[in-house]
Formats: structure tokens, sequence, C-alpha cells
């Protein structure tokens, strides 16, 4: 059974049809990317399943268990992790206590009055942060990191509620092309080692079409192609959205 | 009542309307672009009418009156620019709560330049030549001065209009109202541009408060009832919209017109008298107009100025110096009635500086790690007090157990404010605070029966042995420990740390299951019933009750005492109102000019420590620290 099914999902802003009766699934384990050029959808399908945006028709099912217009927390409780495209963390926070943070609201601790919170899952914060690398500044305020590993942050806090769905805008925009690779191979050997699946979306193609297990193209909020990496790239309408169809030379040219 | 009566109070709001815009529009142009709540924008106004009738009498004649009106407009806009020059610019990086503190500062030195130059009396200025007399209208006769008025606010509106749309600096304004990092990166000149916005919006003031001359005496009073209209003209019609202020101005001025035209009105079990809700009237229409368009009737959601000031800091438990310190601080307090055994009065002061820590310690957990400005704790503070004195005077209630259920009625208050408080934010929210505490003030003002108006509830003393002042103190000290402590308490468990994730990022605290909005509820909750007990604790050490002590001033009491500490550091709330409330108390004995004395001192505390009082100590420690000798 898929993880994620998507069902002809569809949202217009203001006439514009941001997404238009767009469907797909991901299986257990699957590393999925969205890809498309910019203003085809991504974003708004990606903010409809976390529940930033309500759509105006079609559903989006967790399991068997329908989300659609369900709040963020709500999403997040089902067990859907999520980086942010520009990746933030408490800034008044050490890095441990951000990963903290989460793991107290996964067991439910929110609302605690009277034990100090930098004691709670310490010790579980800090396997986290080992398993992304940054376990050396632990105690360091998070403000003070890099932008590259406050991406490492957000992924150690994303994966704190043992998500069984991994949601990834553009989990490597903004990043040096070195320390991108690094990162999705990171993210590549965590979710193999969890059986975590993964939606993402991504402009940088190299990352795509070598590490994504599957591929989905969308262009003008329509879903247009769905495959591995060798059939997108002889996908002849994924050639068109990106490059054109050459026609407007052809016909100045003669 | 007529339906003539009805329409003639109608055309008398039309009237009140045209200075309430002109005051709004100002602060709204400021706000937009400078994204700086002028506060001292009410004292602009106040020195427009009293400029404008020294003008009107001295030089005399239609040219001191008319001339006079337009000469006020300016030399207010000088003003209005030296002071943006001299004090403002000096701030812009600061945190955004710190430029109100100086503003707030420039309002009692304002108000105590006004008192030395014209003196204490209210000063009615000549009629207006040429509009001396008046006009029949629906049977009665309006002045046709009031006349004029109507029609000047929407003249002055129309050219406002056109120039913010036809000319180059309009633009410049109304982008810098979107995007003031971009427009400055685009190369325009934002020392130019804010100074002239500035200068404009104080010639709009200062022309409303001229124009007020021929109708209204000139009156120390005038600026902050001033400003407390402006803000909600200005909140109801959306921050930066200047057609919304003349929305809004006319919707509250013609309401408060309507409740003076039902006026007496028997309902069959119970008689009211509207003519008395004029002071609820403005801020309920304010509270619903917030609850239905948070963004108010124009206003669009406010573009997002990139943070200047420097994020905070982690929390980190408190060091052994610093607990060692408190060991120190708590035991001299306690030894405090031995050594001050032959000035009792020091016993009270002190008993007064607890209350005020409390009150800004609760203040400070929601403005600080919850990062909501309340700029209307007093009704908390209003709540308890009051609570406390009826409980014991309509309920017979033992001493002790109103001072513990007093919080409890801050809270139910707190509770039903802070659920719509909290879904707004920012200046939205600073100022549907402040219209609660206003409409709780305005309950008790006029809720003659329960509360006793405006004489208060009196003879309200603590029973034995608390009778002493050495006792009442001790007990003082002991709601003030335990409130602090248990604040800080939870601040450091999982509640405090959710409500700055909340504060933080709202979107990667929902993200990661935290109900923002009810965290911060609580908080508001919380802090609210603890701002209780400093209420209750005021009643009982000053024998009585009465509006004044829970007015607007107390709130910003609160504001200046938890900036002054100092919002991102723990103690800073502490520090700061003992330095205020000590300040207050021995400035306030020197002088008469004690404002403005006090406010200088704000202005020097401000200039010189951005960070407040305990925030610039720490910021020392930690140089000193880092000094190799002292590491070695």
């Amino acid at each position: 059974m898929s993880v994620l099914s998507v069902r002809s999902l569809s949202k217009t802003f203001g006439g514009v049809h941001a997404v238009n009766d767009v469907s797909f699934d991901i299986g257990k384990g699957e590393f999925l990317a969205l890809i498309g050029p910019n203003g085809a959808g991504k974003s708004t399908t990606f903010n409809m399943i976390n529940g930033q945006l309500t759509p105006d028709s079609g559903d989006i099912l967790i399991g068997d268990k329908s989300i659609a217009g369900m709040a963020p927390r709500d999403i997040w409780r089902l067990g859907v992790g999520r980086t942010f495209q520009v990746a933030a963390t408490f800034g008044s926070m050490t890095v441990v206590e951000n990963v903290q943070m989460a793991l107290i609201s996964h067991a439910r601790g929110i609302l605690g009055l009277w034990r100090p919170a930098a004691s709670l899952h310490r010790e579980r914060a800090l396997e986290l942060l080992a398993q992304v690398g940054m376990a050396d500044a632990a105690d360091r305020p998070s403000r003070e990191l890099a932008y590259g590993d406050v991406k490492r942050i957000e992924l150690a806090i994303a994966l704190a509620n043992d998500p069984q769905l991994l949601l990834m805008d553009e989990p490597t925009a903004g990043m040096a092309p070195r320390e991108r690779n690094d990162l999705i191979k990171l993210v590549k050997a965590l979710v193999v080692e969890r059986g975590i699946s993964v939606l993402f979306t991504e402009h940088s193609m190299d990352v795509v079409f070598s590490y994504a297990d599957r591929i989905i193209v969308l262009a003008r909020g329509r879903l247009i192609a769905d495959g591995n990496a060798a059939a997108i790239r002889d996908n002849a309408k994924v050639r068109e959205v990106y490059f054109g169809t050459g026609k407007t030379f052809q016909e100045t040219a003669s | 009542m007529t339906l003539n009566a009805l329409l003639f109070q109608a055309l008398n709001g039309l009237s009140t309307a045209s200075g309430l815009f002109f005051i709004a529009a100002g602060l709204s142009l400021i706000f937009g672009v400078t994204r700086i709540v002028n506060i001292a924008h009410g004292s602009l106004y106040m020195l427009g009418t009293y400029i404008a009738y020294s003008l009107a009498t001295k030089i005399g004649g239609a040219f001191g009156f008319w001339g006079g009106i337009v000469l006020t407009a300016l030399i207010v806009g000088v003003i209005g620019a030296l002071i943006e020059i001299v004090l403002l610019r000096r701030i812009y990086r600061a945190p955004e709560l710190f430029q109100l503190l100086a503003t707030f500062a420039l309002v009692l030195v304002i108000n105590d330049a006004t008192l030395w130059l014209w003196g204490p009396e209210d000063l009615l200025g000549p009629r207006a030549p040429g509009l001396a007399g008046a006009v029949e209208i629906f049977g009665r006769r309006l002045p046709s001065y009031d006349l004029f008025l109507i029609f000047i606010a929407p003249a002055v509106l129309i050219v406002l209009h056109f120039a913010l749309a036809k000319t180059r600096f309009g633009r410049l304004m109304r982008a810098a109202t979107q995007d003031r990092e971009m427009v400055g990166a685009l190369g325009v000149n934002q020392a130019v541009l804010f100074t002239s916005v500035f200068a404009l919006g104080a010639l709009l003031a200062g022309l409303g408060g001229a124009l007020q001359v021929a109708r209204e005496p000139a009156n120390l009073a005038t600026d902050l009832v001033a400003i407390g209209d402006a803000f909600v003209v200005v909140v109801v019609g959306g921050m930066g919209s200047i057609t919304g202020a003349y929305l809004a101005a006319i919707i509250i001025a013609e309401v408060k017109a309507l409740c003076i035209a039902i006026g007496v009105v028997n309902l069959g079990f119970v008689t009211v008298n509207f003519s008395k809700f004029t002071l609820v009237a403005e801020f309920i229409v304010m509270a619903i107009v917030l609850i239905a368009r948070p963004y108010g009737l124009l206003g669009k959601p406010q573009g997002v100025v990139r943070s200047v000031a420097e994020p905070e800091a982690p929390i980190r438990p408190a060091t052994p110096m610093l607990k060692v310190l408190g060991a120190v601080v708590l035991v001299l307090l306690l030894a405090l009635p031995l050594l001050a055994q032959t000035s009792p009065y020091v016993l009270v002061l002190a008993t007064d500086v607890l209350i005020a820590v409390i009150f800004a310690t609760s203040l400070h957990f929601i403005m600080g790690p919850g990062g909501m400005h309340s700029f209307g704790h007093a009704a908390y503070f209003g709540l308890g007090a009051y609570g406390a004195a009826l409980l014991v005077k309509l309920a017979g209630f033992p001493m002790l157990a109103a001072l513990f259920t007093a919080p409890l009625v801050a809270l139910l208050g707190a509770l039903l404010f802070g659920w719509f408080a909290v879904r707004l934010s920012g200046v939205y929210l600073a100022m549907l605070t402040l219209a609660f505490a206003q409409i709780v003030w305005a309950l008790v003002f006029q809720w003659e029966g329960f509360t006793g108006g405006s004489n208060g509830v009196i003879g309200v003393w603590p029973a034995a042995p608390f009778n002493k002042s050495w006792a009442y103190f001790l007990l003082a000290l002991a709601f003030t420990v335990i409130a602090i402590l248990v604040l800080r308490r939870f601040l450091f468990a999982p509640f405090g740390y959710a409500m700055r994730a909340g504060r933080d990022s709202p979107l990667r605290a929902e993200a990661i299951g935290i109900d923002v909005k009810r965290i911060h509820w609580l908080g508001f909750a919380i802090a609210g019933c603890v701002c209780g007990i400093a209420g209750g604790l005021f009643a009982f050490a000053k024998g009585s009750i009465s509006p004044e002590a829970i007015s607007v001033s107390r709130s910003i009491d609160g504001l200046v005492m938890v900036l002054l500490g100092g919002i991102q550091t723990l103690v800073g709330p502490i520090v700061g109102a003992s330095v205020y409330a000590v300040l207050q108390d021995t400035v306030m004995r020197q002088t008469e000019y004690w404002r403005a004395l006090l406010g200088v001192i704000i202005l020097v505390l401000v200039l010189a420590f951005p960070q407040g009082i305990a925030g610039a100590l720490s910021a020392l420690s930690r140089k000193l620290g880092r000094k190799p000798g002292g590491a070695a």
C-alpha cells in the first residue's frame, strides 16, 4: 500500500490553476522527486500536503486517512516530517534544544510546566544530531550556524517524530554543489536505513537524476510525466517544457 | 429623542472626526514608513493647540488666527523634523519597543515643557474671525466653524491622496511603506525620506491641534487622550492607510455622537445611560473591527521588517554568581525591616517596588519569551486590585483569602481577553490589549454602584498582623519571591520553550506539532493571573483602589520597566522595575517638573543602553570574561 496518495488535487489562486488535477502515489521507502520549471505548482502541491494550504478539490491520503485541509501540526502527528525551503531554526535556542523541542512535542510534553526542558530527551536529541554530523555543535546557539549546517539541523528535527514520510521542499537550495551532494547522500542513507519515504522538490537536475528512485514532472499545474530517470530523460513532453520544441527557431529560420 | 437631534449630533460627530483624522493620518504615515509608533504624536497635537493660541492672541485679528494656524503647522513640522534628526535617527536599529520607550519619554518632556511655557490653566482661544457665528440646522444652532471643520478634513484627505499618488515623494513613501529595505537598496536616501515623513506627520498633527483652538481649550491632558483616540482610529482604519484613517475617524466620532444622542434609555428592567458609554464605545468598535478584520478596515498585512535587532541568546540556568547575588539581595530585603527602623517610609517604598517587580515580571513573561507586546497589562492589575477590594468589602472575605482569590479574577479576565489577543500580532496585538485595558478601566469608572466609580473602593486595610508596615512588606516579599521563581521555572520548562518557539518561528513551531495560539493564550493567562497578585497587594498596601491606579499610564509604566531592564534577559524586569519605581518616587519628590526629568533620564538610558540595564551589564560581563587576562 502506498504511504501517500494524492488524488486529483487542484488549487486555484484568483483564476490561475496553480495545481490542476494532479494525482500520484509514493510507495514505502521510495525516494520521489517532484520537478518542474518555475511556476509549475511544486510548492503549492507541497504546501497542500503539509497543511499550509487547503486544496480546492481532490484528496490527500496518508495510509487511508484523508489529511486534506488538516492543520500542519496534526499532519505532523500522523508521522509526516518536513523541512523548509528557507531553513529556519528557533533562533533563541541552542542546536540540541531545537531537536529536543521536536522530541518533547512528539512525546506530548509541551504543556509541562515544571521539569526543565533542557534535561528532557537530551540523549535522543544528541543521537539524532550525531546522525546528521552535527553532534559537536549541540550546545551552540543555533543562530550562529552556517546555512548548510542549519539544513542539517532541520533534517535532525524532521527525523525526531520517527516519520514514515519526509517532505523536503528544495532541500539543497542555497547550498554549494559540494555540500549539496553531501546532504542528499546523507538523506538517502538515512531513509534507506529507516525505510522512510521521501517526497522532495529540487532544481538541481544532477541531484534529481542521480538519487531519485522515481521522478514526477509538473508543468503549469499539471502532471505531465511520471517514471524513472531514464524514462523522464527521454520523455518528449518534459523536454518540451524545459527546453521548448525548437519550433520558434525553425519558423524564424524559414 | 427626535430625528433632528440625532442628525444634529451626527453633524457634531463629523466635526470632531476632523481633529481625529489629522492626528491619526500623521501617525499612520509615520508608522508606515519608519515603523515607529510615535506615542509623542498626541503631544505634537497638543503643542499645535497651544502655539496657535499664542499666535492668535499675541498677533490677533484674522491674520493672527488663520495665518497663525498655518504657521503653527509649519512650526510643529519643524519640531517633528528636529525630533527625528536628534533622537529617532539614532535608534532605528534598536528593537522596536525601544523606540516606543523613547517616544514615550518625549511625551513626558513635551508635557512639562508646555506646563513651563504656558502654565497649568486651560487656555481658550478666540473665535475664528469670519466664522464666529452659527448656522441654523435641524432646529439647532451649529457653529459655522464646526461646519468649516467638517469640510477641511476631506479637503486635506484629497490633497494628501493626490500627493501620495502623483508625486515622486508620494511614490517613495508608498514604496517605503511596502518594503523600506528595498527602497534603501535602490539608492534612495532613507535619512532624508524618514525626516521628511516625520516632519509631514508632525505638521498634520500640528494642523489638527491648531484647528481645535477655536473649539476647545488648550489643555495639558490632551496629549494622552489624543494619542489614545488616534491609536484606535489608526488601528480601525488600517496602519498606513490615510483613507482608512478618515473612514475610521468618522465611524468612531459618529458612534460616540450616537451614544450621546440616545442618552438615557429605559430597557424595562434596567435603565442604561448611553451617554456614559462614549469611553467604552470606541474601544468596543476597535475590538470588533480587529477581530473581524485583523489589519483594520483598509489595511493590508504589514510587510515583513527584516529583523535588525540582534536575536536573543539561548537562556541558561542561573550562574553560581547570579544565585549568590540573588541570595544576598534576598537576605538584605529580609533584614530591611531592621535596617529601616528609623525611616518607616523606606518600607512603604520597598513594598511599592516589590509590587512593581511582580507587575513587570509578569508583563515580561508574555512580552519577552512570548513576543506579545501588551499595552494593556494594567487590566489584570486592575482586576486583581478591584477583585481583592470588592471581595473584602462586598463578600466579607478575610484579607489572605482575598489576596489568593484576586489572581483568579485576573486569570478569568486574561483568559477572555487573551483568547482574542493571540489571534493578532505586532502593533495590532498591542492596540487590542490596550483596548481591553480601556474597557476594564471604563467599566470600573462608570459602574458606580458596584465599583464606586471615580472614588474607587476605600478602607481596604490589611488585617493584623499585616497592618504593620514591616509585616506587610514581608508578606509582599514572600509573594514576590514565589511569583518570580514560579514564572522562571515555567520559562525553563517545555511550556516556556514552546512559547519562545512560537515567537521565534510560528511556522516551524506548528510544523513540530505545537499549537502556537493555544500556548500563547495560556501564557497570556498565566501572566494575567500573576499580575493579579500585584493588584491585590497594591489594594491592601494603599488601603484603597481607584480607576486612576489602573489607567493607561500604569500599562506604560510596565512597558518602561521591562524595556529599561532589558527585554532579552530574565532578571531584566526585576532590575527595571526596581530602578523605575525608585526613580519615579525620588524624582517625583524633588521637583515640580518630575515628568520632564523622568523623560530625560529615560532618553539618556535609551541612548546609552539600547539593550536595557541588565542587558548592558551581561554584555559587559561577557566582554570582561573574554579578556585574555580574565581567562588566565
